[in-house]
């Protein structure tokens, strides 16, 4: 089970024609999936999209029963090549990832697979992790689709329109023989709203029917000669056919207007910003209305030319709204418009940023100026620019006062996390060793890059923190340190770290993390989770996999124990032993357990069974407020509070109530000789009647003594 | 001709991971869909979830206004600066942080924000005092707000037993700013069916609350200290007396001295805080003609506390008392009789028991290799669980040397130091005033234990050793920035560049 279930939520995917479905984004995708008649999905998780991952898993039961193959896919490569199936049979298949990071796993197959063209529609949901709350390097995946020639649907982000194109995409797809991307931002896949449902539909083709009649096609193998064809094929029979099909079935919109000497163009997934800021500046009304007409290509990829010529033939400029860059879409109308000797304008990134989000503000200043230029009669409102005057002192002093107040709250790992451990033990050995050289990777483990670790010199991907040590293998006496986290050790790290370093003989330490999941996306489950998705039992091994690939000095240990962690390390770092070194650091992350324990605990303590909880404590008396111990930890739960005693300044390290204790407190206080104000509080819950005796003993012991020293420090008093 | 606009309701919420950001929306969805209205919801989790705050942004539309009652308007993904009606932050600096996005606007904006600090990882781990200052963000975002209605949502929550986000909620009704009412609200939690008992209670209380802020325009923030009030009074004829001859200091020390002294005789004993109020006394002719009397006050507060220093037989002392074992127990939530272990995390090493010895017999320990051996079998971490009776008579019996602390190696050590510091603050208070206070204030570094204690005494020694070389250099304002300089960073860098700057 993953960290959000949608167990409830996934019942909506079985409502029929005529029945409303309200919920999120993700759910209403899957939905359109199932209206659409696919045989087989699967993808490989990461926000934005992981939770179409999680409804896909949670829905499965509803997926066999129409016959549809769900697959946890290794990596977005599996993903990819999955959709092979639809190359040679009418079979509709869809995948998802996190773009462009996962597109770039997945290249190979897909340009594979675009080459050789599908009979079926094959549909990849990219969650398009772009702008706010963005997680990866900045990229369009628009590139992936033009080199590729594959196309790029971008609809208008509102349910109904997104099932709408979710469907037709596969139409698409099978109109022209070529696999498509449908592209969503973050907002759109948590976007609640309400369509109109339609039934599921079975698959037309199975995959039963393809395995018993199975069908080859010599001329899909990608081999030469039939890639020059497929090149060909591409320009001259599925371009035009994905045109004629975008044309016919009115896939882009125009939403005309009175003001027809100038037009907006936009992708669809930018529509309701520029409707907005059209609002703010008086220009549309609330139903989408518009003064200015704009045309929104809900396939951004490839462009209809005469449909952009046809919109922009009387306009004297018109602004293309293109998020990110390089700004192909601009450029192209350039040459569009150029061939048709049109004389319209083209404004696009001179009036908004050549890069980053396009919230929006941006938007509403960037469609302003665009009006200065060529319609400054229709500029006499700006409804949010009033707002902001009437900030005292002004909206500009305020914000820089505030940005020197409000501190940054950057990503770290959670209360009671395994993963603090094991960097609280590095950043002890980094103490002691001066600065290392440490490749680290992508998931939880990254925020080990963060204050107040700040361990790792490079992040080059998900399963690459390995093979990115490996320049650094063979310089004699000193060693590199790679980390990466059981997620990526699978997705790839086995084969491009592990494998390449016993290949080439490196001398590295590589240390893999893991607590048995998929943790950062949401807790899904991999190949050495202690339960896996279709099976109640660990599969896979992680130190038995480096064993199996041939590396001889592999150690497994637990996280928690921090003294022991840094000297197994440090014995890496300083072994005779010549060649890679592996340790594995365990330690189950710590939502999945207590999601699965908490409740058990309840169970317990609710139907009297005897049951102790442990948190820690912090003394405040002895407590001076140098905070050593979180420049160690970082925990949640690990906080400050004002110092109760008047003289002191410094704020009290305090430890809240949603600690789960972890004991990492206690370990960095031992390991690191920290102070001796850490204290680990076990409750007792239902104790047995030997419980009761001791305890009976023990507070008249003890409070007898107690009392005693009252009664003498009550003598004198000030 | 311009459109009339009929606006949506635009609301954002800001919340940290495990405040019920995401339930507290899918209640506004609900209210808003069984009044009537089209509702659009989106969020920005993703790794923000981990620790970070995560934003919600909402829209309603009454299908009454819509030209077809099926066909909703078109909702925007995401807030924009000066169009928000209703922010609500779970915490005060992600209210201080919607401010500084331009969200809350004193046009239309009411803000709903709890004043409760969860304090950011750079606060945290900052050498000394690191927080940001939560009056100010109070402060502007009372004057950017339209409405602003703000109270310590947490300490609700926790003494009601529910979570923060039914407070937020109720708070959001008590605020009148939708067009639903209170019953609505309570149908909305009902329908959403999780907890309904506690979080309906929680949204009568948030409710409540929000109307009374709403009345009561002059709210107290939430990380204001405690006030230092000295409470107690003197029950034998010496404390009397040590009283009066507090009374007698500079009158702005006297809080201070009244706190430093009765620390001390909690320390100690009474002869050792009347020792303290003999040195304050010995200063209180500097600041004869000095109105804020910064001397006696600063000196009242840092030679207490290094008076007071941390010694095995404090630890032990603290550990074992009997205030110390309620307050425990408060703090962990435990239960009147329940059964609660504490499980001290203690890490003795041999200079901490020689230095708990008297001077001689420290002496010869050190000297003795076998002594040494013998000792170090005590040092090492260990757990020990003070509600057994071994543990605490073992803690008890250090607490109880204290009667002998004066002779201990310890005391000598800090003795010898805190008169070298006495008599440089002397020496310098003639000629500067001013900075004979900075030096004062240089004790502040030394704390802690261990590492903590090493590094600390390491860059006051520093400090001191600049005062007595750097000539024409050594200014107050110098010493200042030095002695912030050493808060910067465990590793001294910026120490170092200071005294190179």
């Amino acid at each position: 089970m993953a960290e959000r279930s949608f167990v409830k939520e996934v019942k909506k995917l079985r409502l029929g024609a005529g029945e409303t479905f309200y919920g999120e984004g993700i759910l209403a995708v899957t939905k359109g999936l199932l209206q659409s008649g696919v045989a087989y999905v699967g993808g490989y998780q990461g926000s934005p999209i992981s939770h179409l991952m999680d409804v896909l898993a949670d829905g499965e039961q509803i997926l066999a029963e129409l016959g549809v193959h769900f697959e946890a896919n290794g990596s977005e490569a599996s993903a990819a090549a999955m959709l092979s199936a639809s190359i040679n049979y009418p079979l509709r298949g869809a995948v998802t990832w996190k773009s462009t990071v996962g597109t770039n796993v997945a290249s190979d197959a897909l340009a594979n697979l675009a080459s050789a063209g599908v009979m079926g529609g094959a549909v990849i949901v990219i969650g398009e992790d772009y702008g706010d709350g963005a997680s990866i390097m900045q990229e369009r995946t628009h590139a992936f689709a033009m080199k590729s020639q594959m196309w790029l649907v971008n609809p208008r982000p509102n349910l109904p329109k997104m099932v709408d194109m979710l469907e037709k995409s596969f139409q698409l797809s099978e109109a022209s023989n070529t696999p498509l991307f449908f592209q969503l931002r973050i907002r759109a896949c948590h976007l609640h709203g309400q369509f109109e449902a339609k039934d599921n539909l079975r698959p037309s083709f199975t995959l039963e029917q393809a395995l018993r009649h199975p069908n080859r096609q010599p001329d899909k193998i990608i081999l030469p000669p039939y890639t020059f064809i497929h090149e060909k094929q591409k320009l001259e029979q599925r371009w035009p056919a994905a045109i004629k099909f975008i044309i016919d079935n009115a896939l882009n919109e125009v939403f005309d207007g009175p003001e027809k000497d100038i037009g907006i163009i936009v992708e669809g997934g930018l529509y309701n910003v520029v409707i907005r800021g059209l609002q703010m500046l008086g220009l549309a009304g609330s139903m989408g209305e518009t003064r200015v007409p704009v045309y929104v290509m809900n396939v951004t990829y490839p462009l209809v030319d005469s449909e952009l010529v046809d919109f922009a033939r009387t306009k004297k400029a018109v602004l293309m709204v293109e998020e990110g860059q390089p700004n192909f879409t601009e450029q192209a109308l350039n040459k569009i418009f150029n061939d048709a000797a049109l004389t319209c304008r083209i404004s696009g990134k001179d009036v908004l940023p050549a890069f980053g989000e396009y919230s929006g503000q941006v938007t509403k200043d960037g469609i302003k100026a665009f009006l200065e230029k060529y319609r400054p009669d229709l500029i006499t409102t700006d409804a949010t620019a009033g707002a902001l005057a009437s900030l005292k002192p002004t909206a500009e002093a305020l914000t820089a006062a505030m940005a020197a107040a409000v501190p940054p709250r950057p990503p770290g790992l959670c209360t009671g996390c395994p993963e603090r451990p094991f960097f609280a033990a590095m950043k002890m050995l980094k103490k002691d060793y001066g600065e290392i050289h440490i490749s680290a990777d992508i998931g939880c483990n990254s925020f080990g890059t963060l204050p107040p670790f700040q361990i790792g010199n490079t992040i080059m991907g998900y399963g690459l923190g390995a093979a990115s040590s490996s320049a650094f293998s063979s310089v004699p006496g000193q060693r590199a340190i790679a980390i990466m986290g059981d997620g990526g050790f699978w997705h790839n790290g086995l084969t491009t770290g592990i494998v390449s370093a016993v290949y080439n003989n490196s001398d590295n330490v590589f240390i893999i993390i893991d607590n048995g999941y998929t943790a950062a996306t949401g807790g899904q489950y991999i190949p050495s989770s202690v339960r896996s998705l279709k099976q109640d039992k660990q599969p896979a091994r992680i130190q038995e996999a480096v064993q199996g690939v041939g590396v001889k000095w592999v150690r497994t240990m637990r996280s928690y124990n921090i003294a022991a962690v840094k000297a197994m390390v440090h014995d890496a770092m300083t072994s005779e032993y010549f060649g890679p070194k592996v340790i594995v650091i365990e330690g189950e992350c710590m939502l999945n357990r207590e999601r699965r324990e908490k409740p058990l605990r309840m169970q317990n303590i609710k139907s009297g069974k005897r049951q102790t909880v442990a948190r820690f404590y912090v003394e405040s008396e002895s407590c001076t407020g140098d905070h050593a111990c979180i420049r160690l930890s970082g925990c949640p739960s690990l906080t400050i509070r004002p110092n109760p005693d008047l003289l002191r300044e410094d704020p009290v390290a305090y430890v809240d109530n949603s600690c789960v204790g972890c004991g990492v407190c206690g370990e960095n206080a031992h390991a690191a000789v920290l102070c001796p104000s850490f204290s680990r509080a076990e409750l007792v819950f239902n104790p047995g009647s030997w419980d009761r005796v001791k305890q009976y003993i023990r507070t008249a012991v003890i409070g007898f003594l107690q009392r005693r020293a009252d009664r003498k420090r009550a003598r004198v008093s000030l | 001709m311009n459109h009339q606009i009929k606006r949506p309701i635009t609301i954002v919420i800001s919340a940290l991971g495990g405040q019920g950001g995401g339930v507290l929306t899918n209640w506004l969805i609900n209210l808003a869909e069984q009044c009537d209205y089209f509702a659009q919801s989106t969020s920005i989790p993703g790794v923000a979830q981990r620790t970070g705050a995560t934003i919600y942004y909402l829209e309603m539309f009454p299908k009454a206004q819509a030209e077809n009652p099926d066909k909703p308007p078109v909702m925007a993904l995401m807030p924009l600066p000066g169009d928000v009606d209703l922010v609500v932050a779970a915490e005060l600096m992600e209210a201080g942080r919607a401010v500084q996005r331009q969200y809350v606007t004193p046009d239309k904006t009411t803000l709903v924000a709890s004043t409760h600090r969860v304090f950011a990882v750079s606060e945290k781990m900052a050498l000394g005092n690191g927080t940001s200052d939560g009056a100010a963000v109070l402060a502007m975002a009372r004057a950017a707000a339209k409405e602003f209605i703000a109270f310590d949502m947490e300490s609700l929550a926790a003494d009601l037993g529910c979570v923060i986000s039914s407070i937020l909620f109720g708070a959001i009704a008590g605020a009148g700013v939708l067009p639903f009412s209170r019953e609505d609200f309570r149908a909305a939690i009902r329908a959403e069916g999780k907890m309904v008992e506690a979080n309906i209670r929680g949204f009568d209380e948030g409710c409540h609350a929000a109307e009374k802020s709403r009345s009561d325009k002059e709210q107290k923030t939430s990380d204001d200290r405690p006030v230092g009030e000295i409470q107690g009074k003197a029950n034998t004829p010496e404390g009397e007396a040590l009283i009066r001859r507090i009374k007698a200091l500079p009158e702005p020390a006297q809080e201070f001295a009244r706190a430093g002294a009765r620390k001390l005789l909690d320390y100690q004993d009474m002869a050792y805080a009347a020792d303290y109020v003999t040195v304050l006394e010995g200063f209180a002719a500097s600041d004869d003609d000095k109105a804020s009397c910064d001397l006696s006050r600063e000196l009242a507060r840092y030679l207490a506390l290094w008076m007071a220093f941390d010694d095995t037989i404090r630890v032990a002392d603290i550990k074992t008392r009997s205030d110390r074992t309620r307050k425990y127990r408060a703090e962990v939530g435990a239960k009147d009789g329940q059964i609660v272990h504490m499980v001290e995390f203690m890490h003795p090493r041999l200079q901490e028991i020689l230095s708990t010895m008297p001077v001689g017999m420290a002496k010869r320990v050190a000297r003795s290799r076998l002594l040494t051996w013998v000792f170090n079998k005590f040092t090492g971490p260990r757990l020990s669980d003070t509600t057994k009776i071994i543990p605490f008579l073992m803690l008890y019996f250090v607490a109880s040397l204290k009667t002998m602390r004066r002779r201990t190696l310890r005391y000598a050590q800090e003795h010898e130091e805190i008169t070298r510091w006495l008599d440089r603050i002397r020496a310098v208070g003639t000629q500067n005033y001013d900075l004979a206070v900075e030096i004062v204030r240089c004790q502040r570094l030394i704390k802690g234990y261990g590492d903590t204690h090493a590094r600390g005494l390491g860059n006051f020694h520093a400090i001191m050793a600049f005062v007595e070389t750097g000539g024409d250099r050594v200014t107050a304002d110098k010493i200042r920035r030095l002695r912030l300089a050493a808060l910067v960073d465990e590793d001294g860098d910026a120490l170092k560049s200071e005294m190179a700057a």
